[in-house]
């Protein structure tokens, strides 16, 4: 409805405001309930502008209640000196969130209607960088947290591996926008999806977890953003591009910061047998 | 191309410059901070979240259904209490450097 894209417009609205407070020393506690706000909004109409049946708002009301209570309670509770690790944590269910939300909206799609496009391509993409943020995340909170072991783990064929589980998911995914078909091709890319999140930060080492989990930060808004294209909620589309496009700029103004390239944080030791920890 | 796709497209293309230009100044020591805002705004999912339970049937697409909501509703909770923290410590940093 209209009420709905104008609330979904102010919502937009308050998230830049939000992410300009959060720019500046000044302003940044401002920003940041500023974004807050939008949120709210964005949820509240939501909420009460679409007319499920009971079951399905039950669903939505628990669901709600049961993700506030463990968001709350460990951004409570997490030490001041564990919080990196508990943003890639909150990266990571977000970025799951997304790629299950994009399988939602899949399994409802008729075969022709997955056969278009930019909705099998806006699909893919949600469920495969969705998946790659949610393993990725959880492995960079497992190397902070120390129960992974902060040293880059790596293998020889490394490269190689990584770039066949790549190679795959591409392959998969040109199957899919081609044919339209199989919600268990789906669920294949999903699961190399989740797999190449994991490759791809076991050989970074923990000490560059902080550009890592920014870089799967923008990843999860291009996963929100792709999600937005396949149900056409610009609210989704404008929020997950905005998070996209400045946290690949932040990624690189991190990794700027460490006086080294983001290839260099990303790829340097794959594949490569260290005797030194590095980095 | 539909002319919604089109509209979309534009959408998208807008909010990326905005999403560079937005944060171009932003200082060292609010790095980690903007990181964490950020991905609370990303927690928007949750809208998408509501919408496609709202219009699931099945157990399946309800079973996950309730999964994205929770894992949602975690992101966008966690995202902007933990931001919060990490603000209120810089200001009482700030106030204990003061008095010093």
């Amino acid at each position: 409805s209209n009420t709905l894209a104008l609330i979904y417009l102010i919502s937009a609205s308050l998230f830049i405001l939000g992410l300009k407070g959060l720019s500046s020393p000044k302003s940044a506690r401002r920003g940041n309930f500023i974004a807050a706000f939008g949120m709210i909004l964005a949820i509240a109409a939501s909420l009460t502008k679409i007319h499920p049946n009971g079951n399905q708002i039950t669903l939505i009301v628990i669901g709600v209640i049961i993700g506030s209570v463990i968001g709350g309670f460990s951004a409570r509770k997490v030490k001041m000196t564990a919080m990196p690790q508990m943003v890639a944590a909150f990266n990571g269910v977000g970025g799951g969130a997304a790629a299950t939300v994009a399988v939602i909206e899949y399994l409802r799609l008729s075969v022709a209607n997955r056969s278009v496009v930019i909705t099998a391509l806006s699909s893919i993409l949600s469920v495969a960088i969705g998946g790659i943020s949610f393993s990725g995340s959880i492995i960079a909170f497992a190397k902070l947290q120390e129960i992974l072991t902060g040293v880059p783990i790596t293998y020889k064929g490394e490269r190689f591996i990584n770039a066949a589980v790549f190679l795959a998911i591409v392959v998969i995914g040109i199957y899919l926008i081609a044919f339209g078909t199989g919600l268990a091709i789906l669920g294949v890319l999903l699961l190399l999806a989740i797999i190449l999140g994991v490759a791809f930060v076991l050989p970074i080492g923990g000490a560059d977890m902080p550009v890592v989990i920014s870089l799967l930060n923008a990843f999860t808004g291009l996963a929100v953003a792709a999600s937005g294209f396949v149900l056409g909620n610009t609210v989704l589309i404008v929020g997950g591009t905005l998070v996209g496009a400045s946290g690949t700029l932040l990624t690189k103004m991190m990794s700027d910061s460490m006086g080294r390239s983001i290839r260099n944080v990303l790829f340097a030791s794959v594949g490569k047998v260290i005797d030194q920890p590095s980095g | 191309m539909t002319t919604a796709t089109l509209n979309f497209l534009t959408v998208f293309v807008l909010a990326a410059f905005v999403g560079i230009e937005v944060i171009s100044k932003v200082p060292t020591i609010l790095h980690t901070p903007l990181m964490s805002g950020s991905n609370a705004i990303h927690g928007i999912i949750l809208v998408g979240a509501i919408t496609v339970t709202a219009s699931t049937t099945g157990l399946l697409g309800e079973t996950l259904g309730l999964v994205a909501v929770i894992l949602a509703t975690i992101n966008v909770v966690g995202g902007f209490v933990v931001t919060d923290r990490m603000l209120e410590m810089f200001k009482t940093r700030r106030q204990t450097e003061v008095k010093k």
